[in-house]
Parts: structure tokens; C-alpha cells; sequence
């Protein structure tokens, strides 16, 4: 275990443990208004103070915490469902017409940065959550298949990749029995990252009015809400802003000490 | 290198072409009559088919796709269906504020991930290099919106130093443009600033492992002499190739930063079109960034090709 790995773990599970506590208990109902209570700070009773329509801030951040979670974890699944069978694919049809055909289609999809997906299906079904989810996913794809292909084409370059041929295993046999274990690491290690990259992206396009609707409490719409009050009520600003900036650290710090901790090799290249 | 550029060039255009179709399809499929939108729910059918007419709706979905793309390659966008202005004119005073903002945030990330790269890579290990490479963790971690505001709040509110948000335009000079820009600037090129300084320093310490600077130590330059003449030009590559990508998310950033500056550039111009259904204004804007992107990735790799002979053979 490194340092690295164990902080950013427990980060990252710290924010994961407010969300499912959320499901069952928060401080104060997170869409209960209370105009006389608004805009306070920090204090005994409202330990993160309230926004501008006297909501709890503690509550709506538990509750935004499931929102971030959701969308970038259903986001990463759409990228490890569909990009890592492309990758094995086509690393298992090395050069042939379907390789070159998988690979052309994800370069084609990594010219749509994710916010221009967003914008994109946005226009045409409207805002919210789900869209969100989709368009990210989308992004996701070729980030898994390309790293899939590559992990794998080395893969089959090994001699226990022959003998399981040779013992008459199919190709896409192979693939799931000794291509995916193989670079199973690998994979985590960049759903770590895809996953932090998930969260910023949806705070983003929340915080442009692409992602979650209200009432559906959202980091990204914190801070909208927070934009035109940010001169007289900062902390409305600041804390959905350390919210998300230490969940995705603690996801980043995750993923390196999960690199070292996985590929020992690495270690001892880097130091 | 003939060979190689032609290759690429077939597949720019290729590129290029299926991006167009998938986004002609995808605002295709967009629900709602732009005309019956233009003129509300009263029209009558004779003035509702006159312009239909008039938008060319009411030819086949294969006949507008060509009169879309044939006027894209003669830089004609179409008519805006709420402005009836040229869909043209307005990217192009848009990208005014778009392209400079893009440029000045590409110019300070690279400004500041160079020193920090090198500085980290040359003291690998000790404290300074912990130090840069902690401030990138944090870098890569906070979002670029999030920033800005705090910017806005630090440096226009309290301090004043510079406006909350607005752009004059370039009229009122370059001085007072590029101080309208530049806490924009700022908060877009910080996290593209950290992963940049990252690159950099890996891919120095890659090269410098490499048997040349052995090489070039036994003949006896210094540790410090060696980075500098062999080193930093052969680590360039892979940063070059991270720069070509980061002007596409500076691009796509921007339509955020934007929002929280209140500048009137692409991305302004692109929730004004989502929000009033001006599908075809969507449409050229993200033609247009889709292009800049494949385009600016066909350049970076023609550069590398130029600059390192064994990437020529690659595909």
C-alpha cells in the first residue's frame, strides 16, 4: 500500500459514504426552503450555512454527492461496456479492415469533445441528467477501446496466447479468458480517472444548464446559483467548489496509487 | 513524406465527412418544424409553406445535406432562422472573441508548464519536484468554471484590477481587449497548465534515460547542459501532441468560461441558438469546432512527421 492509494481512497470513499447516507439521513431537508434563514455562513446549526433561499447547504451537497456519482459511474460504464469489446476486438483482428474500421471511428468520436456531445444532444432531446450521462459515455468510448486495443496487441504477442491457440481456443475465447485478465489493471486505473473526469464533466455541463434539472441538487448547479451572489455570499461558491475539486483528487491520487500498487514495474521505473 | 502527407490528407478528408453527416443527422432527428417555431403557433399555412419553401425544407433530406456542405466549402452557413442574418457573419464576430481567448490561454499554459516541467524534471525526486507535481494534482482537480469565479471574486471584486466580466470588443483597442481576456485567459489555461507540466516532465525524464545523454554526459557537458541541448528537444514530441489537443478543449472550454464572463463568443452564441431552436446556427458552430479540432490534430502530426522521420512509417 502507498500513501498515494490509501489518501485517495479514503477520499474518494469519504464522499461515496455521504452519498449513501444521504438515501437515509441528511441534516435538513435539502429542498426545504427558508427565506428568513438565507445566506448565512458556516455555523452551529448549518454547519456549511444556507444558499440564497435558506437551504441547507450540507444536505444539498450529500445529496449532489449522488448525482456526481451516478451520472460519472453509469457515464464510465457506457465507456468500459462498449469500448473495451471494440478494443479486444479489435486487437484480436489486428490490421484487418474491422481494426482499421474501430480505430477510424474512434478518432472520429475524439473530435466531438464531450461538451460539444453534450451541446449536440442537448439541442435535439433537451437538458438534463440523463442526456448528460449519455453524452459523456459517449466520450468514454474510444478512451477504453484505444486502451484495451493497445494493452491487448501486446498481449497476444506472448507465448501463452500461442499455446492457447494452438490448444484450438477461439479468438474471442482467448480474448476473454486471457487477453481481459491481463489487462484488467490497466482498465481500472483509467475507469479511476475516467470517473474523476465524469465528475468535472457533469459539474460543467450542470453548471451550463446541460446537466441535472431542478430539483435534482447538483454540484455544477450550486455554483450557477452561486455565480451572481458570489461578492456577498462566497461560501455558497467555495464549498460546492471543494467538494468537487477534493472528490476528484482523492479519485486522481486513487488511480496513481492503484498504478503503483497494480504494477509494481512501474514503481521502480519512476523512482 | 509525400506519401505520408497524401495518406493523411485522404483520411482529413474522410474524417471531415463523416463528422458532417453525423451531425446533419443528429440535428435531423431534433423534433419541432423550424418554421412553424419562427413564426408561432397562428400562422397561416400559405405564409407557413412560403417559408418553407424559401428555407428549402421542403426538399429531401439528401438535397439539404448538399446545399448545407457545398455552402459550408464556399463559406456560405445558411440563414439564421431567428436572426435572418447570415449564419456566416455571426460566427465570424463571434470567433473574434473565441479564437483570441483560445490563443491567449494556449500561449500562458505553455508559459507556465515549460519551467515547471523542466524545473520538476530536473530535481527529480526532491522537494521542488514534489512541490510542482503536487500544484498539478490540485491543477488537474479543480474545475476551470470554479476558478474563474473565484478570480472574478479575488481580482475584479475585491481588488478591482480587472472588470467582473463583458468584452468592449477589439475597438477600444488591443490593450483594453486583452485586459477584458485575461482573467477568462487565466482560468482556462491553470488546468491545462498542470496536465501540460506533467507531460513535460515525464517525457524528459524519458529521454533523459536515454543512452545519448549518457553519451553526452561521458563527453563531459554537465547534468544541467545535457537537458538543455539534448534533452528538451527530443522530450517535445508527446508535448506537442498534448498541445494539439488541448486548443480543441480550450475551444470547448471556452464555451463555459464564457458563460461565467459573459463574453459574447461561440459559446454564448451557441446557447442563444440551443435555447431559440436555431438548429442551424447548433449546426455550423459545432461544424465548426469538430473541423478545428481534426484540422489542428492533421497539422500536429504532420509537424511530428517533419520533425522525426521514424513516425512516417506509422499509421
Amino acid at each position: 500500500m502507498n500513501r498515494s492509494l490509501i489518501l485517495g481512497a479514503s477520499l474518494s470513499l469519504f464522499f461515496v459514504g455521504m452519498a449513501f447516507v444521504s438515501f437515509f439521513w441528511t441534516p435538513f431537508d435539502h429542498a426545504a426552503l427558508d427565506i428568513a434563514g438565507k445566506l448565512q455562513t458556516p455555523n452551529g446549526n448549518h454547519l456549511l450555512g444556507t444558499d440564497h433561499f435558506g437551504r441547507d447547504m450540507l444536505s444539498m451537497i450529500m445529496v449532489g454527492a449522488r448525482t456526481s456519482i451516478a451520472v460519472a459511474l453509469v457515464a464510465v460504464g457506457i465507456g468500459m461496456g462498449v469500448g473495451i469489446p471494440l478494443g479486444l476486438w479489435a486487437a484480436a483482428r489486428r490490421g484487418s479492415l474491422l481494426d482499421e474500421t474501430i480505430m477510424r471511428a474512434n478518432d472520429l468520436i475524439f473530435a466531438f469533445p464531450a461538451l460539444v456531445i453534450a451541446i449536440l444532444i442537448t439541442a435535439v432531446f433537451g437538458a438534463g441528467a440523463r442526456n448528460a450521462i449519455i453524452a459523456i459515455g459517449i466520450f468514454n468510448i474510444p478512451v477504453f477501446a484505444r486502451i484495451t486495443r493497445g494493452a491487448a496487441l501486446s498481449i497476444w504477442q506472448r507465448e501463452f496466447i500461442l499455446a492457447a491457440r494452438v490448444a484450438g481456443k477461439s479468438a474471442a475465447r482467448i480474448s476473454a479468458e486471457h487477453i481481459l485478465p491481463n489487462v484488467a489493471n490497466l482498465l481500472i486505473v483509467q475507469g479511476t480517472i475516467q470517473f474523476s473526469l465524469g465528475i468535472l464533466a457533469e459539474a460543467g455541463l450542470s453548471y451550463v444548464g446541460l446537466g441535472a434539472q431542478p430539483p435534482t441538487p447538483s454540484w455544477g448547479r450550486m455554483l450557477a446559483d452561486a455565480q451572481t451572489l458570489v461578492a456577498i455570499a462566497p461560501h455558497m461558491a467555495l464549498i460546492p467548489g471543494f467538494a468537487i475539486i477534493l472528490t476528484v483528487l482523492g479519485l486522481n491520487l486513487m488511480g496513481d496509487g492503484l498504478r503503483d500498487h497494480l504494477d509494481p514495474r512501474l514503481r521502480v521505473a519512476r523512482s | 513524406m509525400l506519401r505520408y502527407v497524401l495518406k493523411r490528407l485522404v483520411s482529413l478528408v474522410v474524417s471531415l465527412a463523416v463528422a458532417s453527416v453525423v451531425i446533419f443527422a443528429i440535428i435531423e432527428i431534433a423534433p419541432g418544424d423550424p418554421a412553424s417555431f419562427m413564426l408561432g403557433m397562428n400562422a397561416q399555412p400559405e405564409t407557413l409553406e412560403a417559408l418553407r419553401e424559401e428555407l428549402g425544407l421542403n426538399q429531401g433530406k439528401l438535397a439539404r445535406y448538399l446545399t448545407w456542405v457545398s455552402g459550408l466549402l464556399q463559406g456560405d452557413f445558411g440563414i439564421s432562422y431567428t436572426y435572418r442574418t447570415p449564419v456566416g457573419e455571426m460566427i465570424a464576430a463571434r470567433l473574434w472573441v473565441s479564437l483570441p481567448l483560445a490563443l491567449y490561454a494556449l500561449t500562458l499554459s505553455t508559459l507556465i508548464a515549460f519551467p515547471a516541467g523542466i524545473f520538476a524534471a530536473s530535481r527529480r525526486g526532491e522537494a521542488g519536484d514534489l512541490g510542482v507535481m503536487g500544484a498539478t494534482q490540485l491543477g488537474v482537480a479543480i474545475p476551470n468554471f470554479w476558478f474563474a469565479m473565484m478570480l472574478v471574486l479575488i481580482f475584479a471584486i475585491n481588488l478591482r484590477w480587472f472588470s467582473a466580466g463583458g468584452f468592449g470588443g477589439w475597438d477600444a483597442g488591443f490593450f483594453a481587449g486583452m485586459r477584458a481576456l485575461t482573467l477568462p485567459a487565466i482560468a482556462l489555461a491553470l488546468p491545462q497548465a498542470a496536465i501540460l507540466a506533467r507531460v513535460m516532465r515525464s517525457s524528459l525524464l524519458d529521454v533523459l534515460g536515454e543512452d545519448f545523454i549518457r553519451t553526452a554526459r561521458a563527453k563531459g557537458l554537465s547534468a544541467r547542459q545535457a537537458l538543455w541541448r539534448h534533452g528538451l528537444r527530443n522530450a517535445l514530441i508527446p508535448v506537442l501532441t498534448i498541445i494539439g489537443l488541448q486548443f480543441s478543449f480550450l475551444l470547448a472550454g471556452a464555451i463555459i468560461i464564457e458563460q461565467v464572463f459573459y463574453l459574447p463568443g461561440l459559446g454564448r452564441l451557441i446557447f442563444q441558438s440551443i435555447s431559440a431552436r436555431d438548429l442551424i446556427v447548433v449546426e455550423s458552430v459545432v461544424m465548426l469546432l469538430v473541423f478545428s479540432v481534426i484540422v489542428v490534430n492533421f497539422v500536429v502530426d504532420l509537424t511530428y512527421a517533419a520533425v522525426d522521420p521514424r513516425l512516417r512509417t506509422r499509421t
